[in-house]
């Protein structure tokens, strides 16, 4: 059987790879996204496989509303990128230091 | 080895490499197809975690619409890729070690010794009847429901913080203003005004 402790490192070496998405991809603003992506995605593994082994459904109505949450912060992080690219025609991050006093 | 372990490590392993693409791969259109992969995946592996719910939403939703847009966004920028990735290999040492240090502290903390079969044991698999979506639906709409309607505020909020910024005024389009010919009166458009009768021409005089 797969045990608990299987999908909990399972989630921990996915939180890690998005934890080095961030740290390789400092400069291109989407793939940074899409790092968090991962990040969200090791969570609610970790959420889900606690709900199944705990026998309660309440680990997924959280995983319901973090799927709700990312989806509304993939919507306005993109809608950023596009005014930035507009505006600057660039996404590395390092050339956003405008608000530098 | 049974076969539920045999789809654990299959799914698993496609999950892990398919991120591993999406943080590595040069090329941001196929980073996002990598991950599509791997949310796939992933939803395969909430299936074996009888989540049926919840893998068939990530599926619709996450692959079918918040990826979507990722892939419309990323094809509408054209970015300098290699201006993008310098700095790569710099960076892969620290990353490494921070990722290595990270997965090592948290596999002792979450370890077989701690979550293992023997501490917690497996459930009991839910019978041909069990329908998870009613009983996600249940505790949502009764135990979770101010939550939940407080998510349908918060999508209302993002689509409003999505649409806003990206809005353009330009000056040069021709637009017509509703209120404006809506509240229109006739005395706006109408003038009234007194003028002298034309005179009488006179007739011409007989030869």
């Amino acid at each position: 059987m797969v045990s608990l402790s299987d999908y909990l490192i399972l989630g921990a070496v996915l939180f890690a790879i998005g934890i080095v998405g961030v740290f390789l991809n400092r400069k291109n603003l989407v793939v940074l996204l899409m790092a968090i992506e991962l990040i969200l995605l090791a969570v609610n593994m970790n959420f889900i496989a606690f709900s199944h082994f705990l026998g309660s459904a309440s680990g997924q109505v959280f995983v319901f509303f973090i799927l709700t949450v990312a989806a509304a912060e993939s919507a306005i992080g993109l809608a950023i990128l596009i005014v930035l690219f507009r505006n600057r025609k660039t996404i590395n991050v390092d050339e956003f230091d405008k608000l530098r006093g | 080895m049974s076969f539920q372990v045999a789809m654990f490590y299959l799914f698993a392993a496609i999950l892990l490499s398919s991120a591993a693409m999406v943080v590595t791969i040069r090329n941001p259109v196929k980073a996002v197809l990598f991950l599509v992969l791997a949310f796939v995946s992933a939803a395969s592996l909430w299936i074996l975690l009888e989540a049926e719910f919840l893998a068939i939403v990530l599926v619709l939703v996450y692959v079918g619409a918040v990826m979507v847009l990722f892939l419309f966004v990323v094809m509408m920028i054209d970015v300098n890729l290699a201006a993008l990735k310098e700095g790569f290999v710099r960076y892969l040492p620290l990353g490494g070690i921070v990722a290595l240090l990270m997965v090592v502290e948290m596999g002792l903390v979450v370890g077989p010794r701690r979550f293992g079969l023997a501490r917690v044991p497996a459930p009991a698999a839910f019978g041909p009847h069990y329908d998870n979506t009613r009983v996600l639906g249940r505790l949502l709409y009764t135990v979770y429901v101010y939550p939940f309607e407080l998510a349908a505020v918060i999508l209302l909020v993002a689509i409003v913080a999505a649409i806003a910024p990206t809005m353009r005024r330009r000056p040069d389009t021709k637009y017509q203003d509703a209120a404006r010919q809506v509240s229109v009166t006739a005395r706006q458009r109408l003038r009234m005004i007194k003028m002298p009768a034309e005179p009488k021409i006179p007739s011409e005089p007989k030869a």
